[in-house]
């Protein structure tokens, strides 16, 4: 019990890290030309890196059947959420300097926009509901089918990320392959489970012996 | 398996509670400094900026505060040389403005020649030391627009290109200019697959004549490095920076509208005027404002990138939003 609880502490600090070295590039004048550009590219980077941290959870647990893992997943998804905060408000205070009507003009007119800040906003109901009180509250069956909505989050990521860059996919396109295996190990688990009931099924109107 | 019974173990060999708690404390000290220590260095591996070198020249480096004032255009100051010579776009050696410094610094500059050839009466291939010779060498002082919505102003080294065209004598069918990047791999160009290369692009003839169009070969006074067009590139002040080719072997006069790189990738977002406009509204990047490199707020984007008395007339009675 005590050593999850300091694998937990060591998962927070770890995850801070990235942060903390951005800050001391950007104070040592390190993040190149255009510092800005990096900070907003980079903290969009990290929350789809911990998009796909909390997705892998569920498929590494059940594969090694080391449950506890479970224990970790909360945080990540909370560090998703608040690198896809830094990164949502990179984008409005560096780039359009808290200026909303040239915000919305942006918004209205690309798409790869629209797509990034619907995937954040998605985020805001599961941020609010991750305590165990609002889990308590919810009902564990409704608390889990709201928080599937973190599948469109993450496949809204990765397309926003792919409709950005100008012609080479090549990360987009890695970030776009671990979502396909993670969220392909789900269609598969519920695929053969379905199989497995199957049988189940066909035996109770078999006449019995 | 011996099992020991408890009087079988001396009370020395048990390590004490104290000890057991210490060592407790000292694997998660080290669980956590190795953790950090390793997810500090793939951080570095794979999202981190480029370590930035030294600028490679020791006559010219201005940096921000120190450019002196003659670099600069009226109340707008010269990109530290730092700067022009670290964020650039050459999708020929990466795709990504950090490394392109690095990436580049191996290609074969010399020998190098400039074939002009085509609908003219002079077709020639130069050296390029005969090229630069061809007229006096100018500082140029333009802003430069990319695309992506960041800006420099850069002192460029060059003359206009008009004075390579006029010797080449253009035939009366000629009505397009076509240009064309090295794409040698000899040269040491890794050749992303970014794009499909030699990156060529192209102008209306009177267009490739305007005064303005410069043949560059040099920022501050220094000859061109590899990252920004070595030996010879366009200058085009009033077109997004992806017109303004760099590193030029083919100077092609011919009657049609010859191809461009970036539009034959992305028809809708780049074409072939590509002039600086506020106004067109681009799918991925707001044309309205730009950054200009060292400064943390944002300018408006003016038409023709500012170069509207010079050039408007060039396109009189064309709707340019059509024309983009």
């Amino acid at each position: 019990m005590k050593e999850i609880k300091f694998y937990k502490v060591a998962i927070f600090i770890n995850a801070l890290v990235p942060l903390a070295l951005v800050g001391w590039d950007w104070l040592h004048g390190r993040l190149g030309a255009d510092p800005l550009n990096f900070v907003t590219r980079t903290t969009g980077t990290l929350t789809l890196v911990f998009l796909m941290l909390t997705l892998a959870v569920t498929p590494a647990r059940k594969i090694t059947g080391v449950q506890w893992l479970i224990r970790f997943r909360r945080m990540l998804g909370l560090y998703a959420f608040f690198y896809g905060f830094l990164h949502f408000t990179a984008y409005v205070w560096f780039d359009k300097f808290f200026n909303l009507r040239a915000a919305a003009e942006d918004v209205w007119r690309r798409p790869f926009i629209i797509v990034g800040l619907t995937s954040f906003f998605l985020m805001v109901p599961l941020a609010i509901t991750s305590t165990n009180g609002m889990i308590k509250r919810l009902g564990g069956k409704r608390w889990q089918r709201l928080h599937k909505l973190v599948y469109l989050t993450a496949i809204g990521g990765v397309l926003h990320f792919y409709l950005l860059v100008k012609s080479d996919t090549r990360r987009p396109v890695i970030f776009g392959a671990i979502l396909a295996v993670l969220l392909g190990y789900r269609l598969y688990v519920a695929y053969s489970s379905k199989l497995k009931a199957k049988p189940l099924s066909l035996t109770q109107t078999a006449p019995p012996r | 398996m011996v099992i020991k019974k408890a009087g079988d173990i001396k009370s020395s060999e048990i390590t004490d509670r104290k000890t057991y708690l210490n060592r407790r404390q000292f694997m998660r000290g080290a669980t956590l400094a190795g953790s950090v220590v390793a997810t500090g260095f793939l951080y570095r591996q794979l999202l981190a900026p480029e370590p930035v070198l030294p600028t490679p020249t020791g006559k010219v480096a201005p940096d921000a505060q120190a450019a002196p004032k003659q670099w600069g255009l009226p109340g707008e100051e010269a990109t530290p040389y730092q700067d022009i010579t670290h964020y650039n776009n050459f999708y020929e050696f990466a795709t990504d403005k950090y490394s392109v410094a690095r990436t580049s610094q191996s290609l074969v500059t010399r020998p190098w020649t400039v074939s002009v050839e085509g609908l003219v009466n002079n077709p020639k291939v130069y050296d390029l030391d005969e090229l630069l010779k061809l007229a006096p060498q100018e500082d140029r002082i333009y802003r430069h627009r990319c695309v992506e919505g960041w800006s420099m102003v850069i002192p460029w080294l060059g003359f206009s290109l008009s004075e390579v065209l006029k010797r080449a004598e253009p035939q009366g069918n000629a009505r397009f200019v076509a240009f064309e990047t090295v794409n040698d791999k000899k040269r040491n160009i890794p050749l992303t697959d970014a794009l499909d290369w030699p990156y060529v692009e192209g102008l209306r003839l009177d267009e490739a004549m305007h005064p303005l169009a410069t043949l560059a070969s040099g920022i501050y006074g220094e000859a061109l490095l590899p990252q920004n067009g070595a030996p010879i590139r366009l200058v085009l002040p009033w077109k997004y920076g992806y017109k303004s080719i760099k590193s030029v072997v083919r100077i092609k006069l011919v009657e049609r509208m010859p191809p461009m790189t970036w539009n034959l990738a992305e028809p809708t977002l780049y074409g072939f005027y590509s002039n600086v406009n506020p106004k067109f509204a681009h799918r991925l990047r707001d044309q309205t404002a730009e950054r200009r490199i060292g400064e943390y707020g944002k300018r408006e984007t003016q038409m023709f990138n500012g170069y509207g008395d010079e050039v408007a007339q060039l396109y009189a009675g064309m709707d340019l939003n059509y024309y983009f």
